[in-house]
């Protein structure tokens, strides 16, 4: 069989897969009430289980880890697929997209063994200890600090943002090994096991309201000395790398969910209506819904032009930042849009007299303000674009 | 199909960029617009395009053609617009000849496209007649009488008009203004008697002309495909000829913002490198962004037209509305960035703006475009 027609097979046989896996229950039909959320997270959970034994939270990965060891070509065959059932995606988590292509590449393989099967069953909870208080954009000044006392390094300081961090199994962090030498050389990247004693956790109220982000507090936690991923103050290295996978997962939230309940020119038609070619009966409205429609497809359209490119070994590295760059002020302009358009219905903040519906367009536009702040700000990223890409003088 | 180009493809966009840079000095730009002729573009250099096999690229190797397809076709315009070159592959291959591949019948394509190929003849198509890119609004009417037509109107922006071997004109046979049955299409010499061509100066310096019909008496042999059904035969060449002049746009605003680049890297103000200011960094990344999504959308409208998907019309409206859009940002901040010197005729950054201003408005505006891309998307 040529090489078209194997994928082919691929396309058919994961196609068949999801008919057959998918829980009817997940699917939404316009008209219908919700479910019970409870019955719905079991549903959910399911699913999630199908895609792990496949191998499918993690496809790209070597099966001995969990993966499904596909290439590239059938990984976008599969996202293609599931996009087009217009199933719940796989989960964008610290562990699956951002430690574990790291791991892969520079954990030892003790390491691997113990920490990637794990996380491509969705079994091990990650957060990253990466921002504090005094280091935000500037995230190399960063002063937590380990120091090596015996097979032992002993933590010392606080994180900020570190999501999900009350219910992680595992932290990977960010840590000064070495205040002499000079920033960006003096850090080193940390596996750290939450249960260790030392490490307390407080979670942060945001903006949107209740959110997973979290303070993580260290006090004389003593972490294996074996925990270290890469070597002694090469730690830097590591982050940035991961820096690009965290870029990447945030530019992709701008293409768009496909089993978001209401598409934007649906909700727009919904609540302004439409007259009689069908058309959104606001003109002005229906030039901004096209706008967004359009810069998501192109957005989805540079997004698989730069895999294509990084295959034909033409890649910029630096494409992530271009990617969360605008998938992130894309994501802001479209929740501006869908609070604009629900109107009244869009400044409820809890409780009766609003639908759920209207509820989580406003606590949606509110969180969408941080996507243009964390996984490095924007201003950041045009910093990165400016130096890297265009390589503007300093 | 990948978004890249493929080897054959990147062989093709070098040989156009040693052609283009050998043949096509920008200041040509300014000696068209100084100089006395009307005609606007080298006939000899369109000529040896041709010899290249351009004129060609998308017709079938039985008139003469490459038979290649529209990614190809956009590789050389790229190339083409990254140096202003004026030249008539926009009338004569993506507009005239392609309607007349799609429409004319055994004879006429027969008669006429090898000599596109060759570059033996130019084509205009004249069908304009409003300010705004809406081809079914035709006043110009082909009165059917003894044996042939009357046709009586005026045609603007016709591009390439001025100095085409023939003329091939839209005109209303039946139906009110504004309605997409009822057009027809007539091929016809230029010196046919009761038809006048005055050539327009634009802001590009391209060739344009305005057209008038009085009283021009047509035989019926002049008529190209169905009578009243001339919409069908333009709508795919309006979505080719609108993927060619996006590539080539695409190609004009990425020499200005890699002329702008440049520019940052080596002006000094304040004892520094105006590119180190971060003011300027972030307007050039935005930029930048911006560009590369005008690349993914051109690259896949063109594809899909190659593909002959039904997704096609579409991707060609987001590709020209996003083109348009990031060429006009360019423009506005290129001369911007140039500062006083952005204002002078001397400098080259301005003709760009120039030339990308006339491209965005000609096959429809960003505004036209997002419209159709809404209608194709079904809001």
């Amino acid at each position: 069989m040529n090489k078209p027609d194997k994928l082919e097979q691929f396309r058919r046989q994961t196609a068949d897969w999801i008919a057959q896996h998918y829980p009817p229950q997940l699917r939404h039909t316009p008209g219908a009430s919700e479910e019970d959320p409870r019955q719905l997270k079991i549903h959910e959970k399911n699913w999630l289980t199908q895609l792990a034994e496949q191998g499918y939270l993690a496809p790209r990965w070597p099966k001995e880890y969990g993966g499904a060891g596909l290439t590239d070509e059938q990984v976008r065959v599969l996202n293609r697929e599931l996009r087009k059932a217009q199933v719940r995606s796989p989960p964008i988590s610290a562990g699956l997209s951002l430690l574990g292509p790291v791991l892969l590449e520079h954990g030892t393989p003790a390491q691997k063994a113990q920490h990637l099967p794990k996380i491509a069953r969705n079994e091990s909870v990650w957060c990253q200890g990466y921002s504090e208080p005094g280091s935000g954009s500037d995230l190399a000044s960063l002063s937590t600090r380990a120091d090596l006392q015996g097979d032992e390094f002993v933590v010392n300081g606080q994180k900020i943002w570190t999501s999900h961090a009350d219910a992680a199994d595992w932290m990977f962090c960010l840590v000064r090994t070495d205040r002499e030498a000079p920033q960006h050389e003096g850090i080193s990247f940390l596996l750290i096991d939450m249960t260790t004693p030392g490490i307390s956790v407080a979670p942060i109220r945001l903006i949107s309201g209740p959110s997973a982000f979290c303070q993580t507090y260290f006090d004389d936690v003593r972490v294996p000395k074996d925990n270290i991923m890469g070597q002694l103050g090469q730690g830097w290295t590591l982050a940035k790398q991961l820096l690009q996978y965290e870029r990447q997962a945030l530019g992709s939230i701008g293409r768009g969910d496909a089993r978001r309940a209401l598409t934007l020119p649906e909700l727009a038609a919904q609540e302004i209506g439409v007259n009689a070619a069908g058309q959104i009966d606001d003109p002005v409205l229906r030039d901004q819904v096209a706008q967004c429609e359009l810069d998501s497809l192109a957005l989805r359209l540079t997004m698989s032009r730069s895999a294509d490119e990084a295959r034909a070994g033409r890649g910029s590295a630096h494409i992530a930042s271009t990617l969360k760059l605008y998938g992130s002020e894309l994501t802001n302009r479209r929740h501006e849009l869908m609070i604009s358009i629900r109107g009244a219905d869009g400044i409820g903040w809890e409780g009766p007299g609003f639908t759920p519906a209207a509820l989580r367009t406003t606590r949606q536009w509110l969180r969408a303000k941080g996507n243009s702040i964390e996984g490095g700000s924007n201003e950041i990223q045009r910093n990165v674009i400016a130096k890297r890409v265009l390589e503007l003088p300093e | 199909m990948a978004l890249t180009l493929s080897e054959e493809q990147e062989l093709l966009k070098n040989s156009a960029r040693e052609f283009v840079k050998a043949n096509f000095p920008i200041d040509q730009v300014r000696q068209l617009r100084d100089g006395d002729a009307a005609l606007r573009y080298s006939r000899e250099l369109w000529q040896q395009m041709a010899k290249l096999g351009w004129a060609g690229i998308i017709f079938p190797e039985e008139y003469g053609g490459l038979g290649l397809g529209y990614a190809e076709l956009g590789v050389v315009l790229e190339e083409l617009g990254r140096s202003l070159a004026a030249q008539p592959f926009l009338s004569t291959v993506l507009l005239a000849g392609n309607a007349l591949l799609l429409g004319g019948s055994k004879d006429q394509k027969q008669q006429w496209l090898p000599q596109i190929c060759s570059g033996a003849a130019t084509l205009a198509l004249a069908f304009q007649e409003t300010g705004h890119f809406s081809p079914w609004q035709v006043e110009t009417r082909a009165e059917a009488g003894d044996g042939g037509f009357c046709l009586n109107g005026e045609k603007r922006f016709v591009l390439d008009g001025y100095g085409a071997d023939q003329l091939l004109v839209l005109a209303r046979t039946s139906g009110g203004v504004g309605s997409r049955d009822g057009l027809s299409l007539f091929l016809l010499a230029p010196d046919t008697p009761g038809l006048s061509i005055t050539p327009l100066s634009l802001l590009d310096s391209r060739n344009a002309a305005l057209i008038n019909f009085d009283n021009v008496q047509l035989a019926s042999l002049h008529l190209v495909g169905e009578l009243d059904r001339a919409a069908a035969i333009l709508e795919p060449v309006f979505d080719g000829a609108s993927a060619g002049l996006n590539a080539e746009l695409l190609g004009t605003l990425s020499e200005a913002f890699e002329r702008t680049l440049t520019y940052l890297k080596t002006r000094k103000q304040f004892g520094a490198f105006i590119g180190s200011f971060q003011a300027l960094k972030h307007r050039a990344a935005d930029m930048f962004c911006e560009r590369e999504h005008a690349i993914s959308l051109t690259l896949e409208a063109l594809r899909a037209l190659d593909e002959q998907r039904d997704d096609a019309a579409l991707l060609v409206s987001a590709a020209k509305a996003r083109t348009a859009d990031v060429a006009n940002l360019i423009g506005r901040e290129s001369v911007q960035m140039f500062g006083g010197i952005g204002m002078t005729d001397e400098e080259d950054i301005g003709l760009y703006m120039k030339r990308a201003r006339v491209a965005e408005m000609t096959l429809g505006d960003a505004r036209y475009h997002r419209e159709r891309f809404a209608c194709l998307s079904g809001f």
